[in-house]
């Protein structure tokens, strides 16, 4: 039994905003309110000054395993999470080989079991080997715990496969998560097109690269009844067409990167291929646009498209470098310091775009902080102030941008089935 | 007792009266069926005219066997070995074997629609067979039947439809004759396979085969057509067997009376396993018999059958 005193509790599910005291059991909440006595076995966590909401999803993030273990795999990836202060995961399935099939995501689901840090909800390929052409199995993947498709790194091309997609998905519940680029307009940029790419002589991806695809994958959604989730949306226009769709009455969601809101392609000045992204860094009217959204609701969630790259990935010439930022460690501190602290979103939004705006995306049961639910928390110190350091992250993926800067808010612990898996930052062991 | 339309293209084409005169002499005509001598003469100096544009061997021979027992001459056209072949259209096909004084044509086409244009260039009475993927009314007349010999009304039941309803013409006749005798027909389908607005046709749409099969009276099971997966509209076999497919587990959500047709040919392992489709309450191969009945008796009606005949 643990006894959590004078947290100040976040539930955006409730909507509750209140210093509590809450006592857990086992895996489960069993006591919520104020100035609960201590029990005999109760191990005492005093939260004065903290901030405790559900455990944080990220709904983007690539584990890399299998295949590419030396980027990283699902046991350093779960340990930056929970550092990084998430109780469940979404990883995409552009592995390799692809997790197109049951075998695969209750693979990765039972590995995320046995390093125990966090929930591993796999999102399964749209296509067989995310070639575009013929359905996966997503009836057999949602049997062992696959909670949505994508082909990312990709858009399906073919529109009649997408529809198909979006048709079938339907039978099981499963949003479509949809990487939306024209890969034909998108060519070989390098970087979002406009002033800077052409100062710099760099190829651009136009914002259109992407709003194209988010039209038509809308539309789609619209046909269909189907669920469409737009993944790392970073375009005003992007914004815009989700924003009226959603008042249409389509069901239609998406996520934004914490990159999109923190940084613009003039970052790029001096070619670092830490700030390659796809989509890429966009204007300043983007992430003027985006942080709107994020804080009036459009945005469903923030998702952190954690990307890790090994250094011969990046150490190369920005037009032949990786794209992919690794951003499990760094992004509550940046969501914390560029938007909460900044005046742009309350402390209730900051965590409903992290817990339950995931959680419903995914389709998950609301999870509240009420006796009876499971105690999985993310606590938040929103005053520290510290430096990032790349070199202290449990990802294997070194490559960010934010490597130096100093933000203020950070996570504090995170709790797991009721238990503290995570204090400060370190995993406990 | 004879049938107003001049055609049956369609279960939209008769009424619920007429409906229960096919009924009524299909018994008949199955205890002819029964006998040792299945030959009478009622049909004797009629012609039937069998017009297949697509493959059939069940309800071709269901037909021309129909016609035979009841003393037609029974001419057999298929569209591969004909001058379908050499490019004639179908109203000229038509019009020469209407002009060779053919009684009633019975045709199957690939083309959703394509009797229209045969019914209003001939003459003689056409039956449809089953046109594309619109409807197939003898099918729907005996599977009605089928469910009559076992249950009292089929009012007030829960008759759910499984499978590429998409595709079916079996489904869209189905829903019209159960909903015209009063039944409360479901739609389950992967919604691939569902079209899109499937609802409006009089059926209430489930993609969960669970939904579908909870308390049902009669479960209606469709051949999957194994060459859709090839064109993208559902992952596997596999996938669809283990959501869609008709077992003696998941029957089990159904009454314990629920009967179990399937129009043929199954696939069984697939839409239907095999144990399933040997349950008693299974009545495929009775449905097979009582195909021959109604065609039987629709001959026996549109063909000239004077009213007050016995057989």
């Amino acid at each position: 039994m643990i006894l959590f005193k004078n947290a100040r509790v976040i539930d955006p599910v409730t909507q509750t905003d209140q210093i509590l005291d809450i006592r857990t059991e086992n895996h489960s909440i069993i006591e919520t309110g104020t100035d609960l006595e201590a029990q005999n076995s109760n191990t005492i966590v005093d939260l004065t000054g903290k901030i405790l909401t559900t455990g944080f999803i990220d709904l983007h993030v690539h584990l890399r395993e299998p295949g590419e273990e030396y980027k990283e795999d699902v046991e350093s990836g779960s340990k930056a999470a929970s550092s990084g202060g998430f109780t469940g995961l979404c990883p995409m399935p552009n592995t390799k080989p692809v997790c197109d099939n049951d075998t695969l995501a209750e693979m990765l689901v039972i590995k995320g079991q046995r390093v125990g840090l966090v929930d591993i909800y796999p999102v399964g390929a749209i296509t067989k080997n995310q070639e575009g052409k013929e359905l996966a199995e997503f009836g057999m993947m949602k049997r062992v715990g696959a909670r949505a498709l994508s082909d990312d790194g990709k858009d399906v091309t073919n529109t009649l496969v997408m529809r198909r997609a979006l048709d079938y998905a339907k039978a099981f519940h499963m949003p479509i998560f949809a990487h939306c680029e024209d890969k034909y307009l998108a060519g070989s940029g390098a970087m979002n097109e406009g002033y800077y790419s052409s100062k710099l002589g760099l190829s651009g991806i136009p914002r259109e690269a992407e709003n194209i695809m988010i039209g038509r994958n809308i539309m789609l959604a619209g046909l269909t009844n189907g669920h469409m989730h737009i993944s790392h949306l970073s375009t005003k226009n992007g914004l815009e067409l989700i924003r009226q769709a959603k008042k249409d009455g389509i069901k239609v969601s998406c996520e934004v990167a914490p990159h999109h809101f923190m940084l613009t392609d003039s970052c790029i000045e001096n070619y670092d291929t830490n700030y390659k992204v796809n989509p890429p860094l966009r204007t300043q009217e983007d992430v003027k646009a985006l942080i709107m959204g994020l804080a009036d609701g459009t945005v469903d969630a923030i998702a952190t498209d954690h990307a890790p790259h090994d250094t011969e990935d990046k150490d190369t010439d920005f037009s032949n470098a990786a794209f992919g930022i690794s951003g499990l460690e760094t992004v509550v501190a940046l969501t914390l310091d560029g938007l909460y602290h900044q005046g742009k979103i309350s402390m209730m939004r900051f965590a409903e775009l992290l817990s339950s705006g995931p959680r419903s995306v995914l389709g998950l049961a609301p999870q509240s902080i009420e006796p009876g639910q499971k105690a999985d928390f993310t606590i938040i110190d929103p005053e520290l102030i510290k430096v990032v350091d790349k070199n202290r992250f449990y990802s294997k993926g070194k490559n960010s941008p934010f490597h130096g800067m100093s933000l203020k808010g950070w996570p504090y612990m995170t709790v797991k089935d009721g238990k503290i898996v995570m204090k400060e930052g370190v995993i406990l062991e | 007792m004879s049938i107003k339309a001049k055609d049956l293209l369609s279960i939209d084409d008769i009424s619920t009266e007429e409906i229960a005169v096919i009924m009524q002499n299909a018994k008949s005509m199955k205890q002819i069926l029964q006998r040792d001598i299945k030959k009478v003469p009622t049909l004797r100096g009629k012609s039937v005219i069998n017009l297949f544009y697509e493959n059939s061997t069940r309800t071709r021979t269901s037909f021309e066997l129909a016609g035979k027992y009841m003393g037609a001459d029974v001419v057999n056209i298929s569209a591969g070995t004909s001058s379908v072949k050499k490019g004639e259209s179908m109203r000229d096909t038509a019009r020469t074997i209407d002009h060779m004084s053919a009684d009633v044509i019975i045709m199957r086409h690939h083309e959703s629609g394509a009797h229209k244009i045969l019914a209003e260039s001939v003459n003689a009475r056409v039956i449809n067979a089953g046109d594309g993927k619109h409807e197939h009314p003898t099918q729907a007349l005996l599977d009605a039947f089928t469910v009559l010999e076992h249950k009292e009304t089929v009012e007030g039941l829960k008759i759910a439809i499984i499978g590429d309803i998409l595709h079916s013409r079996v489904a869209r006749s189905d829903v019209l004759i159960f909903n015209k005798l009063g039944a409360d027909v479901w739609f389950c389908a992967p919604p691939t396979l569902m079209p899109s607005k499937a609802s409006e046709l009089g059926a209430t749409i489930t993609y969960s085969l669970e939904e579908a099969l909870q308390d049902a009276d009669i479960v209606i099971t469709l051949r999957l057509q194994l060459e859709r997966q090839d064109s993208g509209f559902f992952p596997s076999i596999r996938e669809y067997t283990n959501f869609y497919g008709l077992n003696t587990k998941n029957i089990k959500w159904a009454r314990p009376d629920c009967l179990i047709l399937h129009p043929g040919p199954m696939n069984r392992g697939i839409e239907i396993s095999y144990e399933a489709a040997e349950l008693p309450n299974a009545v495929i191969n009775e449905q097979v018999n009582n195909g021959v009945a109604i065609r039987m008796a629709l001959l026996y009606i549109m063909g000239g059958g004077r009213s007050g005949d016995t057989v």
